[in-house]
């Protein structure tokens, strides 16, 4: 008997059939090799002469626990299981390893290092570990009291701009791509991480697969920083310096929407507004396709019904949403109580979107662009719009990007094989007898995939409903006041890892307002969210334990 | 051309082999080999045939047989496999051309890729070809002749202008308003004449148009609008046999919507995936509850496909109870298939009697792959393999035509499976097929020529 197997005996579980030591092993790797990444805010830290103290505490760490949970099996051999054990753990691991740059750079560490930012709300383990979470999750919630690279130092948020972009592809893709000893149950692992129903091998070996797709992430990351410090270089938008071209690269891509600019896209030209826009779209893209597109079959992009189908709902929500702001109808008729925003905001705001068509569409289509792909920027604080273009942007929350992008929530191919199925029904009610498969590209689909979609997006809805009340109830117990509407986005927005929700967590707010318990529940959403939901629940059942 | 007498080795005297040896036998040699003895001693005596006893797939029955003084192997049994090692093992030890009876479409798809796999030489489709022929009967029944051409991309169809034609009394030119087809000859008077566009087309006229099956489709519309179908029409296939799923892919190629009745359940669902344009239904065919309730009476046409004789004579006449239009029956005995169209069924159609058909044609025709006579030997429409001593190779076409004789029309070209509609700058090159036709007096030179 494998030693695996014999101690959860003394814990109580004698039918434990899941060998966690090999999960945990194989997580143990994932972390050390974070070590790597750290070396970016490290020369941030060296180039802009703050301490590198919080990022090598963090590298001793990871390395060190990364060290010992591997001894716990030096040659993991990973099931099924293991595999999603594996991943939820890895997520979570990563995601505390994420925090401590946060802690440390608030508290300092005692004879080494003053506290860099002493007053910072990622003081709180709390805030750190959601703002950490929030980060690999490339959700894009906040919960710092105040945006700024003056306060916290341009190391510390370059960091926060990386966990976006590491978790974009996915940290286990990319161990996939990277580690040989992953390759055989690889398949497997990169099924329960990355969005969408099933992987799609571009390649017969899965690691060369997952190197492809990180080949195209780096690529098009790598275009848009290039693009973006060209407006700095040709004098257009004196903001997007080396440094915030690179930070907004890397959290686009991974449809992140975290920006060390306090007013996030805002700050920027209406010219970078629109370089953005389409990244955001092509990082809601799947991106096996855009592989294939890229590597001489340009016309598989116009020949996928998924593509198509997002292009679609895209652009019909931006007309939309453009016509009610070009009109006016789309803005409020005054500043409520308690808005985000003062009269003199809105005010401006009329003044430059109503009866101008390029920037009603601009704003129309990267806020329905940015909050449909999840990525969760803005380039204007959408608080100051009317319920129905509110509505719309809560609405194309549950849209979310394609399979095999880095965006969240539901993804656009289960919406399209939805509506195919209702389709389907429909005609089946008048003509019993017709048998019709749903078709996916004029591949037809199995019933049990199509099944499979039904429970991911009703289990998605109940979900919803659940931590709604679930966030309302310890709102209403702590004294926060918090609207229906405010938890309904709230909600949404990290289990769909968007990011910007309305009101007080609209995209200027920030997520502060809530208990430690409300954060620490919604750290869960967004971790639920970007495996997923059914890797993570799956965690939960006493079948996956047992026989 | 070859047109001497040949010897013709037929392995199998079933109801096909039997059927092409009798049309054989009076212009060829023919040798029949069969597994059963008392086979062998009917054929004997019923034809003019040398009838051997033995397994067609074994080389010394194939040596009794005469195989290396053979210039053709036929092998007509019913099973696939046997076929496919007879011909192989002919190939083996002669130099016969080898013909092979098949039912599975795989093998005809391995084939087509390489024209040389298993030794054969000609590959006749019994499913696909009788699914063929249905077609051809339920898409232009104001066709009089209709015949495929590389691998069904091209068709040649003969059409008969009656005075209330749209097109009768006008000009091959203002006649020709189709992308892809190719107007190849006017037969007036018993006399072939290769039209020009200013030739006027005469009611009375028989024209003889090739192109893509589409644009026949078309024509045949435009030519004669009452008796051909609209895409719009109601064709249900009943029985998902290869035939039935044949027949509704045809179809959908030819932009119907037809509808398939299927039974099990499986195969419904198997047919609804492979079958995007063809809506699918789980039921039984003979059902009426279910007929009714799907208005199957009200169809313009139905094809029975089902895999037993009775069941096809009782769904046809069922349907035309209903009110269908016309039905076509698929016939596995050919004898019956006189009996049935007394009975009632429209149109009878035995894959015995159109592969025997099939297999005799080409024997008759010699080396070109696909041959189709015009009123009875005026003319041949031919398909040809371009290869690099042909005329056409490397240049223009109007170039080419010119140092060809007088009557000669190319009619479609054929590439990578694509249809090419030639036009007078098109340059033909090596490995094209092209569907040329020809007057029956210059027909040899031609052939020689391309």
């Amino acid at each position: 008997m494998r030693s695996g197997v014999e101690s959860p005996i003394s814990l109580g579980f004698p039918k434990l059939r899941v060998d966690y030591r090999d999960s945990l092993s194989l997580v143990g790797t994932v972390l050390k090799y974070l070590v790597v990444p750290l070396f970016l805010p490290v020369v941030v830290a060296l180039v802009y002469g703050e301490p590198v103290v919080p990022f090598a505490v963090t590298m001793l760490l990871t390395l060190a626990s990364g060290v010992a949970l591997e001894r716990l099996r030096p040659e993991p051999d990973l099931g099924p299981r293991e595999g999603f054990l594996m991943v939820g753990l890895t997520w979570l691991a990563v995601a505390v390893v994420g925090a401590i740059p946060y802690l440390v750079a608030a508290h300092g560490v005692p004879l080494l290092m003053e506290p860099v930012a002493p007053t910072s709300t990622l003081g709180n383990p709390f805030n750190a570990l959601f703002e950490s979470m929030s980060g690999f999750t490339t959700t894009g919630a906040t919960v710092l009291g105040e945006i700024s690279v003056d306060k916290h130092g341009y190391s510390v948020m370059m960091w926060r701009q990386l966990t976006q972009w590491l978790g974009g592809m996915g940290i286990v893709v990319l161990a996939v791509a990277i580690l040989p000893e992953l390759s055989v149950g690889g398949a497997q692992l990169m099924d329960a991480e990355a969005p969408g129903p099933g992987i799609e091998k571009l390649t017969p070996r899965i690691a060369e697969t997952a190197r492809a797709l990180w080949v195209a992430y780096l690529g098009f990351t790598a275009l848009e920083i290039a693009l973006l410090y060209g407006l700095y270089l040709a004098g257009v938008d004196q903001n997007l310096y080396l440094y915030n071209a690179v930070a907004h690269a890397l959290t686009t891509m991974p449809t992140g929407g975290f920006s060390p600019e306090a007013r996030s896209i805002e700050a920027l030209s209406a010219a970078a507004q629109w370089i953005i826009i389409p990244f955001m779209i092509v990082a809601g893209t799947n991106f096996a396709l855009i592989w294939r597109a890229v590597t001489g079959n340009p016309e598989r992009l116009t020949d996928d019904s998924e593509f198509r189908f997002y292009l679609g709902v895209l652009a019909a929500l931006t007309a939309v949403v453009s016509a009610l702001l070009f009109t006016g109808v789309g803005f409020v008729a005054e500043v409520p109580a308690g808005g985000t925003y003062d009269a003199q905001y809105l005010s401006d705001a009329r003044g430059a979107i109503v009866a101008n068509l390029e920037p009603a569409v601009r704003h129309a289509a990267f806020q329905i662009v940015s909050i449909m792909t999840t990525t969760g920027y803005a380039s204007l604080d959408f608080n100051a719009w009317g319920p129905a273009p509110q509505y719309l942007l809560l609405f194309a929350m549950f849209i979310g990007g394609s399979a095999g992008s880095t965006g969240g929530a539901i993804k656009v191919v289960r919406w399209y094989v939805i509506v195919k199925s209702v389709r389907r029904e429909l005609y089946t009610t008048a003509h019993p007898a017709a048998v019709r498969p749903v078709r996916l590209g004029g591949r037809a689909l199995d019933e049990r995939a199509i099944r499979g979609i039904y429970a991911f997006t009703l289990l998605y809805f109940v979900i919803f409903f659940v931590a709604t009340a679930v966030l309302l109830v310890d709102a209403d117990r702590v004294g926060q006041r918090l609207t229906m509407l405010e938890s309904m986005s709230a909600v949404a927005a990290t289990l769909g890892n968007v990011g910007p929700g309305f009101g007080s967590v609209g995209p200027m707010g920030s997520y502060l307002g809530f208990s430690n318990l409300g954060k620490a529940f919604m750290i869960a959403l967004m971790w639920v969210g970007r495996l997923e939901i059914i890797p993570v629940l799956i965690l939960l059942t006493p079948e996956y334990w047992r026989r | 051309m070859v047109r001497r007498p040949m010897r013709v080795i037929i392995i199998g005297a079933g109801q096909v082999g039997e059927s092409i040896a009798g049309d054989l036998d009076e212009d060829h040699e023919v040798v029949v080999v069969e597994r059963d003895a008392n086979r062998v001693e009917d054929l004997t005596y019923s034809l003019d045939v040398l009838a051997v006893e033995g397994d067609g797939t074994s080389v010394s029955t194939l040596e009794n047989a005469g195989i290396e003084r053979a210039d053709m192997v036929i092998a007509s049994t019913d099973d696939d496999e046997t076929n496919i090692v007879a011909c192989s093992t002919a190939k083996a030890i002669s130099d016969a051309f080898t013909i092979a009876r098949i039912k599975n479409t795989e093998y005809l798809r391995t084939w087509e890729r390489s024209e040389k796999a298993f030794g054969i030489d000609f590959m006749v489709c019994t499913n696909l070809l009788t699914a063929e022929a249905i077609v051809r009967v339920v898409g232009l029944p104001a066709a009089r002749d209709v015949d495929p051409f590389a691998g069904g991309k091209v068709q040649m169809a003969e059409f008969e202008i009656s005075a209330e034609s749209p097109v009768a009394d006008q000009t091959v030119r203002e006649a020709d308003r189709f992308d892809s087809l190719t107007f190849a000859a006017v037969l007036r008077n018993g006399s072939v004449e290769i039209p020009r566009g200013e030739t006027v087309i005469q009611p009375g006229d028989r024209v003889v148009v090739i192109g893509s099956p589409t644009s026949v489709q078309e024509f045949a519309r435009s030519v004669a609008p009452d008796e051909s179908p609209g895409t719009a029409e109601e064709v249900v296939v009943v029985g998902g046999s290869e035939i039935g799923y044949h027949v509704a892919r045809l179809l959908e190629e030819r932009d119907f919507h037809p509808r398939l009745i299927e039974q099990d359940h499986d195969r419904a669902r198997e047919l609804a995936e492979d079958l995007p344009g063809t809506i699918v239904m789980e039921s039984d065919a003979t059902d009426i509850a279910f007929l009714e309730r799907e208005h199957v009476g009200e169809a313009d046409m139905l094809v029975a496909a089902l895999d037993s004789d009775e069941k096809n004579l009782l769904v046809s006449l069922l349907a035309q109870r209903l009110g269908v239009e016309r039905t076509v029956a698929v016939i596995d005995t050919t004898a019956y298939v006189e009996l049935f169209e007394a009975v009632g069924v429209n149109v009878g159609i035995s894959p015995r009697e159109v592969v025997a058909e099939e297999i005799t044609r080409f024997t008759h025709a010699g080396g070109a792959e696909n041959v189709a006579l015009i009123e009875t030997d005026k003319a041949e429409v031919l398909e040809i393999e371009v290869d690099r001593d042909s005329a056409l190779v490397d240049r223009p076409i109007q170039e080419s035509v010119g140092t060809l004789p007088a009557g000669v029309v190319i009619g479609a070209i054929t590439r990578d499976r694509e249809l090419i509609t030639p036009r007078g700058d098109t340059v033909v090159r090596v490995g094209d097929h092209v569907v040329v036709f020809a007057d029956a007096s210059v027909v040899d030179e031609v052939a020689e020529r391309l």
